[in-house]
This record gives C-alpha cells, structure tokens and sequence, in this order.
C-alpha cells in the first residue's frame, strides 16, 4: 500500500503538486495527465525518485525521504524510454544487473534470468547486443529488468509512448499478466479500460479519481 | 567491443578472460619490440589462423579491420616516402596485427566477463582510493550508450539536414548535448532504481 499524505511539490516557483492526499491500494491503478499536469513527477514520487517539498510518501509504511533505498527495493520502475532504462551492453547482463546490486546469488540470477527470458519469449536474444533490439523487446527488456528483482509493485511512466501497435498491444498483455500491484502513468486510455481505478491530474491536483467509466469520459471532456 | 562478441564453444571462448588478456597484452608488447617484418608477418598470419580456430570466419577477421583501411593507407604512404617499403609494411601491418589479436580476444570473450576480470584486477588498487564497481559501471556504460549517442546523432542530422543545416555544427551539437544530459539525468534514476549502490 502506498500512501500520499498531504504532498506537494515545487519546483522553484512553480507548483507541480499541489496537497494530494490519497491511498494506494487496488491492484492496477492509472494516472492520466496532460503533458505538464505533474503525473511523472507524481510517478517518481512513489519510489523515491523525486521527494516532495512538503507532506510525506509511503510505502508499506516507509517513507521515502528516509528509506529510498528500501522503498526502491519494493517498488520497481519502468521509464518511458527503455534506452534510457537499459544500462548494461547485453541483454542478460542487464537482466543481472539489478539482481548484482540486491546481492543475489550467481545461481538465482541464472534461475531467475531463465524464467523471465522465457516468460517473454526472449530466450534466444540472452547474449543479443541490447541497442540492437526492436522497440518493443527493448521495452520487454526494461520491464523484466525491474521484474527479476521481485519488487511488490510495479510504477510504469508511459511505457507504451514509443511503441507500435503490435507492441503497444503486447506490452499490455506483459502488464495484465504480472501478479504485483502496477500503477501506470500514461496517455494510453485503451490501455487503461479493465484498470480498478484512474486518477486524472491537472495542474498539479485530482480533477477526477474512480473507475475507468467514470473518469475517462470526464476527462476526455477536460481534455477537448 | 560494442556488440563484437560471437557466441561459441571454441577453446578460445572457453578460455577464462584473465589469460586471453594476459596473452594480448604480451602479444601487443612482442608486436612493438620486434623489428623484423618476417616476424610480423608471420605473427600476423598465425593471428589470422586463430580466427578458424575460435570458429570465427576469416570475413570476420577482415572487417575488424576494414574501417581503418583509410588509415592503414596514409600511414603507409607516409612511411613509404619518408622510411622506405620496408618499414612501410612493418608499420602497418603490426598495427593490423594488435588491432586482429585486440578483437579475437573480444570476439571471444562477453564484455561482462572481461569487466569482471578488469574488476578483479582493479580491487588490488583499493588501497589507494581506486573503486573498481564504479569503474566497471563507467566501462559498462561506455559500451552500452556509444551506439545509443550513434543513433542519437544519426536522429539529429536527419533532422537538421531537412532544414539545410546538416553542415552546422553547432545546429547538430546543440540538440545532442541537450538529449544527452537529459538521458545521463534519466539514466543515473534508471540505476538508482536498480539498487545500485554507489
């Protein structure tokens, strides 16, 4: 569970969040925003990457001002470029690399690389050069990176942006299938139809918070 | 080094990294104390031979050293005229030599583990302030991003060259400075995500 107590967020004289308050429970939650309306930032909040100015960010009730590290180890994160995401030459040393830092063993990193290449169809790109795969592998790639490092929940920042159809659509499935609690900040409403709960952002507060057939179409109006 | 390795099963691939390495760094060393063009020449071939060996083609062999052939040519030409035939050919083809013998060790061998092993190396110099996770992190990011920052120039030519400005330098360096802090920015937040410990 995650937690926002009265957050805000600034920076210099601008105001990107303004005092949200919200829990974070269900399991498949989207925020949606126009460009600037501050859900990326939101998005960083929740793992620590971004702090905020004033109030507090919790997760399974460890504030992310003081237990970055911690919360990081529970709440993966999957950017929007995954070529910015990827930072291992290698496609299985890349999958390695989160796992080296949280001190896993040489045999659980094999195990564990095995199992998401598999679950991706990816196995036969193991030792492929990572800048040489399509968009959507790369995509596939960043996901299963965060994935094998077993985190509770899953922040996603417009992990569909950059793809095609056919990827954008295989993406989805790689989402609708993963156990944890995911949370995804995107402009992708098709993505979002069988999520439990979207909340619209603008100008940095809660427009709209509630299921997919009550906040989209308020939003769609918002946004026309 | 970018995406050189070959999978295989060769001795050469089996072979650990830290004695392939060993053995290029002598190789190289012999290469430059020799003064015989024979010996070159016949460790040039003996280099090549290794090529088969490490189930490598010999058209592999060659296009390591295809995009120097402009510099191989100028260096020739200019020892030709100021030294003679002789050492013409004994400079370029040691030079053709090291850059065969650098790239049959890369070849055969994945940069992870050559990073390993340069980390090893490099832990014996922690006395002295020297961090080999940082290093290895900084080699490894080298080699990942020079063919991303490729593609991002490739990205901002094209679309300087729409608007005639494809020989500016500043129009071209200008968009790729900027892309690329905003990528470093967003990068250390992908390896802060990953746990990564400085």
């Amino acid at each position: 569970m995650i937690k926002l107590h009265d957050v805000s967020v600034s920076f210099g004289e601008r105001t990107v969040l303004n005092s949200l308050s919200l829990d974070l429970t269900e399991r498949r939650i989207a925020i949606i925003g126009a460009n600037g309306s501050g859900k990326s930032t939101f998005a960083r909040l929740l793992n620590g990457l971004a702090l905020p100015t004033s109030g507090e960010v919790l997760v399974h009730g460890l504030n992310t001002r003081k237990k970055g590290r911690d919360v990081r180890r529970k709440v993966g994160f999957v950017f929007q470029n995954p070529d910015n995401q990827i930072v291992m030459p290698v496609v299985e040393e890349d999958l390695a690399f989160g796992m080296k830092n949280l001190g896993f063993s040489k045999d659980d990193i094999a195990t564990k690389t095995d199992e998401v290449l598999a679950r991706y169809n990816m196995s036969d790109l193991r030792e492929h050069p990572a800048h040489l795969l399509s968009g959507g592998q790369k995509q596939l790639l960043a996901i299963s990176g965060v994935l094998v490092m077993a985190p509770d929940i899953v922040v996603m920042d417009e992990p569909t942006t950059l793809l095609d159809l056919r990827n954008k659509r295989r993406i989805a499935r790689a989402v609708a299938a993963l156990d944890q609690m995911v949370i995804t900040v995107t402009h992708d409403l098709d993505l979002i139809t069988d999520y439990d709960r979207v909340i619209a952002i603008d100008e940095g507060r809660i427009f709209a918070d509630g299921t997919p057939p009550d906040v989209i179409p308020a939003y769609e109006k918002l946004m026309s | 080094m970018l995406d050189l390795y070959t999978p295989g099963s060769s001795f050469l691939h089996r072979l650990p990294p830290a004695p392939k390495m060993l053995a290029m760094m002598l190789g190289a060393t012999l290469l430059f104390i020799n003064q015989s063009l024979p010996v070159t020449i016949a460790a040039t071939l003996v280099i090549f031979a290794l090529y088969p060996v490490a189930q490598l083609t010999l058209k592999q062999a060659f296009a390591q050293i295809r995009p120097l052939l402009i510099i191989f040519v100028l260096f020739f030409v200019v020892q030709w005229y100021f030294s003679g035939l002789e050492l013409a050919a004994y400079v370029v083809l040691r030079l053709a030599a090291l850059i065969l013998l650098a790239s049959l060790v890369t070849l055969t061998t994945r940069s992870s583990d050559m990073i390993d092993t340069m980390t090893h190396g490099l832990s014996y110099l922690k006395p002295i302030g020297v961090n080999p996770e940082k290093v290895s992190l900084a080699i490894s990011l080298a080699l990942r991003f020079i063919p991303v920052l490729a593609q991002i120039t490739r990205e901002v030519r094209e679309a300087q060259k729409t608007r005639g400005l494809e020989r500016s330098v500043i129009a071209v360096a200008m968009p790729m400075a900027i892309r690329a802090i905003k990528m470093a920015d967003d990068i250390s937040d992908a390896i802060d995500s990953r746990g990564y410990r400085s």
